[in-house]
């Protein structure tokens, strides 16, 4: 036996004596003690999806590989059961002024190749990331670092390591909620062994979290991934169960199944077919809560009759035509939560009382006078047409909000199906698109500015329906750029306002996570991502 | 025998080069760029995206797509899937279970349609006939994923005999809830056709006269009546083949089976062209040769049909 695999043996032993102490303070642990199976009971299992791609922390955009990245790593931050960052292998993390922040980590910490945690494993790592030449997925989140560049290779030169455990970043433009970003995967530093090749360890990575691979065969590609408890980790997320075993499910039919018949501990997706039913199939171990998860069509500028005091007018009008409440209420069985602003109630800041936020509220009467006074100015023909992925199920609300404007505006409207979601997407980024179309926003941490400033600032890159307002990019700028978060929260809602007034897009409602658990485990919290706290998650067996 | 196998097997290149450039093709016109859906609702900086489409030579025409694609394979090489794994690997983890699936989901079909098909012949007109008749005509109009969720649900959701999905844990043993489900959609039309092939084979001169010889039914109907009727058994289940592989990539995502049929459903909605190309054209290829295998069974069953010239 190699001297990996026996360390890793050792390890794995000492998590399965970790776990039975645990099991002990709970009810009585069956008592075999030398193989893997005693620790078994305490084992949680869980759906998740075969990653997209290799296990590298900046090439990790999906939920499937980042929760399994969210597991065996720890980064500077992590973020609790309400969305707050909280220091995980950071000591502290001081914001100079808007574009400089210095940062402290703890000394002893280590990868559970027993490499230590130093600001160099940061350094490189974010450089790995950052590199035009490495194609990384989420090199974006190194775009605000001094020296990042899409078109060629070089250095992030805003990071400078201070001593072995401090470095300073500073930043291209004011970002002032730079720190409040780092707890992304994106931003786990790498040992350094993984520089040696990158792809043998996207394959078997090596963290420095509450949990560790089982093994070198740990992984069985889109069949499970099983975790054991990394016994070095000290951050504030140490497990409370022996270890994780992420089963990948091709659907979640399956996932349901499986935890209905009792195969599986915790699932954070239900099929649309059981939303109907999940409720009374599960009693209080049902999941359904307002995820960081934004939904809407994006009405593009160049749209005839959408520009202007006629686009504006039309915009609201359209708006006020769709009957939220009743749409979340039947298609969604109650699954989604009608939207009051561009952003999501599971952050921080988010208020549902902003000025010009009652055009969200169905209103038919108003919206019919809206329509008739953008008549005025240039009378309407044709149909209005909401492009959507058919292979995502979106088809029912697509239906349903169509209806609710040609029932209400008494115009055509319809939806406009594309086979799938790369055939919509490419139509969308080469502009080629000639209707509205449908739009989601999943945040990437947990602040408003992550709602608002990729989506709608001038020229911004997801800015999808080329919405540029001087007077908002100015709010947006204003509050990025101080490190008061109260101030920055008032300017980010006073932008929104100006949204609510222009609707770029037409918000329609938050997505919730819609989860369950069995009846063998406790303590199941959603995270601010729709992701399960596993760390804390107990299992009496 | 031997040239003609060897005629059979030759058939095999133009079957792959068909295949493959037809599969790729179609692949090729699938619209949309499977690049962008990797960044979801989120744009990519133009400069990514385009190193990333040169990296699986997207942007080049198609014929040059497919030229990579084919020295790829002269090099024993299938391509990469979009995470970075060999489309080998991927074939070499997959098929083993999908053919552990597919020979089980036979084997029920066989000995369903063998006993059932042969009892009823024999009762024809009783009420076992008329039931089998009933039972069979409700297997062949269900849908497979009828089947396949009403399986889940009572027999391991409700009680609990079987896991509801296979996962890991995919030995012969683990899998008889999805073989159960595929060998009972197609054991129908093999049933009838025994049960047809048992009548008119019961009413053949040699029969008569083996009866006449004094021989019993225990001696007659497993020499001389079963091994006449199931040729056209096994004619139907090379077309029943086909039918398997579309049934297998059905009952594998309902029942969570790591196999060819689940993993090439994945690649389908990620427009991973080396995936799909490879997948289909083995699915061809294995075709091809179960079918040359059948047709060498007819010799085997039936001494009369020779292979010569």
């Amino acid at each position: 036996m190699s001297e990996k695999a026996w360390r890793k043996r050792v390890l794995g032993s000492l998590a399965v004596a970790a776990a039975g102490s645990l099991a002990l303070a709970g009810c009585s642990s069956s008592g075999s003690s030398d193989s893997g199976d005693s620790s078994s009971s305490s084992i949680i299992r869980t759906n998740g999806s075969e990653p997209q791609n290799p296990l590298i922390p900046t090439n990790t955009n999906e939920t499937g590989g980042g929760k399994i990245l969210d597991s065996i790593f720890a980064g500077l931050v992590y973020y609790d059961a309400d969305g707050d960052p909280v220091n995980d292998v950071a000591d502290s993390i001081t914001v100079d002024d808007a574009q400089h922040l210095t940062v402290k980590i703890k000394e002893g910490q280590y990868f559970t190749n027993g490499e230590e945690v130093t600001a160099d494993n940061f350094i490189n790592a974010w450089n790995y990331g950052a590199l035009a030449s490495n194609e990384q997925l989420s090199s974006y989140f190194f775009e605000d670092i001094e020296g990042f560049s899409y078109e060629e290779d070089s250095e992030l030169t805003g990071l400078e390591q201070v001593d072995d455990y401090t470095f300073t970043i500073a930043l291209n433009k004011p970002a002032a909620d730079f720190a409040l970003r780092l707890g992304y995967s994106a931003f786990y530093p790498l040992p350094d062994a993984a520089f040696d090749d990158m792809d043998a360890f996207g394959e078997n990575p090596i963290g420095n979290g509450p949990y560790m691979l089982d093994g070198d065969d740990a992984w069985q590609h889109d069949v499970e991934i099983d975790l054991v408890t990394n016994p070095d980790y000290t951050g504030g997320r140490t497990p409370q169960n022996g270890g994780l075993d992420i089963i990948f499910y091709a659907t979640q039919e399956a996932a349901y199944a499986d935890l209905l018949g009792g195969n599986v501990d915790v699932i954070d997706g239900i099929p649309t077919s059981s939303l109907a039913t999940y409720e009374s199939d599960l009693g209080e171990r049902a999941v359904n809560q307002p995820a960081a998860i934004f939904q809407s069509f994006t009405i593009p500028e160049t749209l005839a009759h959408f520009s202007g005091e006629e686009g504006q007018l039309r915009r609201a009008a359209l708006s006020m035509a769709i009957n939220r409440e009743e749409i979340t209420d039947t298609v969604f069985e109650g699954t989604r939560t009608p939207a009051k602003d561009f952003t999501s109630p599971v952050i921080a800041g988010w208020s549902d009382s902003l000025e010009g936020a009652d055009v969200l509220d169905y209103n038919p009467d108003e919206a019919v006078k809206l329509w008739a006074e953008a008549d005025a100015i240039s009378p309407w023909d044709g149909t209005f047409q909401i492009a959507y992925n058919s292979d995502g199920g979106h088809q029912t609300w697509v239906d349903a909000t169509a209806n609710s404007i040609k029932n209400t505006l008494g115009i055509d409207a319809s939806g406009a199906p594309y086979v799938d979601f790369a055939s919509l997407r490419t139509e969308v980024t080469q502009r080629t698109i000639t209707t509205a179309f449908r739009t989601g926003w999943q945040a990437d941490y947990p602040g408003l500015y992550n709602f608002l400033g990729p989506l709608y600032a001038t020229g911004a890159g997801s800015n999808d329906g080329d919405y540029s307002n001087a007077e908002f990019d100015a709010l947006l700028a204003e509050g990025i750029s101080s490190e008061d978060v109260e101030v920055q929260n008032e300017n980010f809602q006073a932008a929104q306002e100006i949204l609510l007034q222009d609707l770029p897009a037409i918000p329609l409602w938050y997505s919730n996570v819609n989860g369950g658990y069995s009846e063998a485990v406790d303590n199941v919290q959603f995270g601010w991502n729709s992701v399960p706290l596993y760390y804390a998650i107990t299992k009496s067996e | 025998m031997l040239g003609y196998i060897l005629r059979r097997v030759l058939q095999l290149i133009p079957v792959f080069f068909g295949s493959t450039l037809l599969i790729y093709f179609l692949v090729f016109a699938m619209p949309g760029d499977p690049i962008l859906a990797l960044f979801g609702d989120k744009t990519p900086n133009a400069a990514l995206l385009a190193s990333l489409q040169d990296q699986y030579h997207l942007n080049d025409p198609f014929i040059v797509q497919y030229f990579y694609y084919i020295t790829g394979i002269f090099r024993g090489d299938l391509g990469d899937t979009f995470s970075g794994q060999s489309v080998n690997d991927v074939l070499a983890r997959t098929l083993p279970v999908t053919g552990r699936l597919a020979v089980m989901a036979i084997g029920i079909e066989f000995v369903l349609a063998i006993i059932i098909g042969t009892v009823s012949a024999l009762r024809k007109g009783k009420i076992f006939d008329n039931t089998a008749l009933v039972v069979s005509l409700l297997f062949v109009a269900m849908p497979i994923f009828v089947l396949a969720f009403l399986a889940q649900y009572f027999l391991a959701i409700q009680w609990g005999w079987f896991s509801p999905t296979v996962g890991a844990q995919n030995d012969w043993g683990d899998l008889w809830l999805p073989a159960i489900v595929l060998g009972l959609s197609l054991y129908a039309t093999s049933m009838r056709l025994m049960r047809g092939s048992v009548i008119d084979t019961l009413n053949q001169d040699w029969v008569r006269t083996a009866y006449s010889k004094g021989m019993s039914r225990r001696q007659v109907i497993p020499t001389h009546v079963l091994r006449n009727s199931l040729i056209p058994v096994i004619t139907n289940s090379a077309t029943n083949f086909g039918v398997l592989l579309v049934g297998a990539t059905v009952t594998e995502g309902i029942f969570n089976v790591p196999g060819v049929g689940n993993t090439l459903f994945q690649a389908t909605l990620r427009h991973e062209g080396p995936t799909i190309v490879s997948f289909v054209t083995v699915f061809v290829i294995i075709y091809v040769l179960v079918n040359l295998v059948i047709d060498l069974l007819y010799g085997l069953l039936d001494p009369r049909i020779r292979y010569v010239k």
